[in-house]
């Protein structure tokens, strides 16, 4: 059984339907990523997995217990945690503040500890800024800020939505070497990304998603060299 | 809408025209200082220090009410228009369970045995209006939370209506005499019957301060003071860090209800007097301070209150009672004219 299953998931905006029967899952150990064009649904799928909201059908597993109706502050607790489309940090919160927000819910300081130590060994910019406010940050900085946000509930599944957008090439090189680094540490990961060609050859296997509904899957490799795919997304 | 009334401010004031008005603003405030300065000199210095001491007095009590409006306007981005009726609320509740405690003027309980029963009326004050306060937001405001911003602003309106209502109908329409059981007795500053600084200023300054910052440290260490920011500052966000919103909205209603209850209280025994609708004008004001300060800044809104208290003070003091609300409404218009985010408004950018 899958560590996360998504079954028939619909859903709304008002009365436009963003979902049409979405059926994905992620494995233990895996990088598993969704990729379509603007609008697809990517940021909706993510959002109704953290409990933004709530399909009006369809399920959601996790780690064996049915999240479908979970509320999205409990969802975080459960192991699942997103680091957001626009990075959506607390500009106004030093980034050391930031990183404890993370870490909200967990009551061991020792093992929050370990773990801050952790994400400044993955992004050193962060420790030479750690009373700088968020807000004043460089998007790259603040991309990296999101991430170890996100690190810092000790995720079981983590949740990145377009890592890369708005990035200098270098900075996206960057944080693509850390994507494989952390799913090195053994965090599976579900990657939404605009960058098609990144996503595909960090992810062992990716869902394309099209105006609500999945179109098409395979392993990254596969997709990679897919025609159709080449043809919309990768611009070959 | 901030951005446009920045740019509107520019263009504003690099037109021609805008130097003119400068200039006429700078020669009103110039010839106003230089009326007070010399009302000042001729008045002596012991009365200056006795017009402050009011004016920390009563920017102390607006700004009790204007960290509630401020948070909570942090934190959802409403004007409560009900909280300066819950700040009178205060007052109601504290005045009915006076007697309850044995609290009379001129009554067998005073001196230091006044602390104890005034404390706990002060408590049991708060707290009642704490409690109304998260009721209104249960059962006005959140149902309305993804709804046009001024729905939820109009039901604010109408809770304001239904708190002077209730409390209308509970003491009718008049000025309710408030014993005044605090000490009289002061530091004479200009011989026997010249300018004092009385206990009760003092009292009054004291309490507002151990409640600030009670406020601050609460805001800044615990928890819930946390969870609390994070939400003013990206309520998705904190939801994805397993802050449960809706308790963090309600303990921010219930927080802001405490201080205003306790200011409704701290007005009646100032004061001496209090009446159902007094919360109107009491709650404007405090609004104009937080707005002042920089409207979801919670320091800007206690500098707010004290900077307007000592503005009325001075206006009542040297001036006449009839120009004071002109004045603090003026101020209002000039602050959101020229710095629509406030003294000490958010100054971080959001990328």
């Amino acid at each position: 059984m899958a560590l996360l299953e998504l079954t028939g998931i619909d859903a709304l905006y008002g009365r436009v339907r963003a979902l049409r029967g979405v059926t994905i899952a992620v494995d233990q150990g895996e990088v598993v990523a969704l990729i379509g064009s603007n609008g697809a649904g990517k940021t909706t799928t993510l959002r109704t997995i953290s409990g933004l909201m709530h399909p009006p059908n369809g399920s959601i597993m996790f780690d064996g217990k049915d999240i479908t109706r979970t509320p999205a502050h409990k969802i975080v607790g459960l192991g699942i945690c997103q680091s957001p489309e626009g990075r959506r940090l607390f500009p106004r919160m030093q980034v050391i503040d930031n990183l404890r927000m993370g870490a909200f819910l967990r009551k061991d300081p020792a093992g929050v500890q370990k773990d801050m130590d952790r994400v400044f060994e993955l992004f050193p910019r962060l420790k030479e800024r750690t009373t700088q406010l968020a807000g004043t940050l460089s998007g790259g900085e603040q991309q990296m800020l999101a991430i170890g946000r996100a690190l810092m509930s000790k995720p079981k599944l983590l949740m990145l939505d377009e890592p890369s957008l708005g990035l200098a090439p270098i900075l996206v090189e960057t944080i693509f070497q850390i994507v494989r680094e952390i799913n090195a540490q053994g965090i599976p990961i579900l990657l939404v990304e605009q960058n098609a060609h990144k996503a595909l050859e960090v992810a062992h296997r990716a869902y394309v998603l099209e105006t609500g509904s999945i179109v098409k899957t395979g392993s990254g490799k596969e997709l990679l060299n897919s025609p159709d795919v080449q043809r919309a997304y990768l611009g070959i | 809408m901030v951005s446009s009334v920045a740019n509107a401010r520019t263009r504003l004031l690099a037109g021609s025209r805008g130097k003119l008005l400068n200039a006429t603003l700078f020669l009103i405030i110039a010839i106003a200082v230089i009326i007070l300065a010399t009302k000042v000199a001729t008045l002596g210095p012991a009365y200056f220090v006795q017009i402050l001491v009011y004016g920390l007095a009563n920017g102390s009590i607006f700004a009790l009410i204007a960290l509630g409006y401020t948070m909570v306007y942090g934190i959802v981005e409403l004007i409560n228009f009900a909280h300066g009726d819950v700040f009178t609320l205060g007052g109601f509740i504290s005045l009915w369970l006076l007697p309850t405690f044995g609290v009379t003027e001129g009554g067998s309980v005073s001196g230091a045995g006044l602390i104890l029963p005034l404390l706990a009326i002060l408590v049991i004050s708060m707290v009642a209006c704490a409690v109304v306060n998260v009721t209104i937001e249960r059962v006005a405001y959140r149902p309305l939370r993804h709804a046009p911003r001024l729905t939820p602003l109009i039901t604010a309106v109408g809770m304001s209506f239904v708190l002077e209502g209730v409390m209308y109908l509970w003491r009718g329409p008049f000025n309710l005499h408030y014993p005044n059981v605090l000490p009289t007795a002061g530091i004479e500053l200009g011989g026997a019957n010249g300018p004092a600084i009385g206990f009760k200023d003092l009292a009054v300054i004291a309490i507002a301060i151990v409640l600030m910052v009670a406020l601050s440290l609460f805001v800044e260490r615990t928890k819930l003071g946390k969870a609390m920011r994070a939400t003013a500052q990206d309520r998705d966000a904190a939801q994805l860090m397993g802050i449960d919103i809706n308790r963090t909205i309600a303990a921010t209603f219930f927080i802001g209800a405490l201080l205003a209850g306790a200011g409704g209280m701290i007005f009646g025994l100032y004061y001496n007097t209090i009446t159902f609708d007094q919360g109107f004008t009491a709650g404007l004001v405090a609004f104009t301070a937080a707005v002042f300060g920089g409207i979801g800044n919670i320091q800007g809104a206690a500098l707010g209150g004290l900077v307007i208290g000592m503005i009325q003070s001075l206006s009542d003091g040297y001036f006449d009672t009839a120009w004071t609300q002109v004045l603090i409404f003026a101020i209002l218009v000039l602050v959101l004219v020229f710095r629509p985010t406030g003294i000490l408004g958010m100054r971080v950018p959001e990328k």
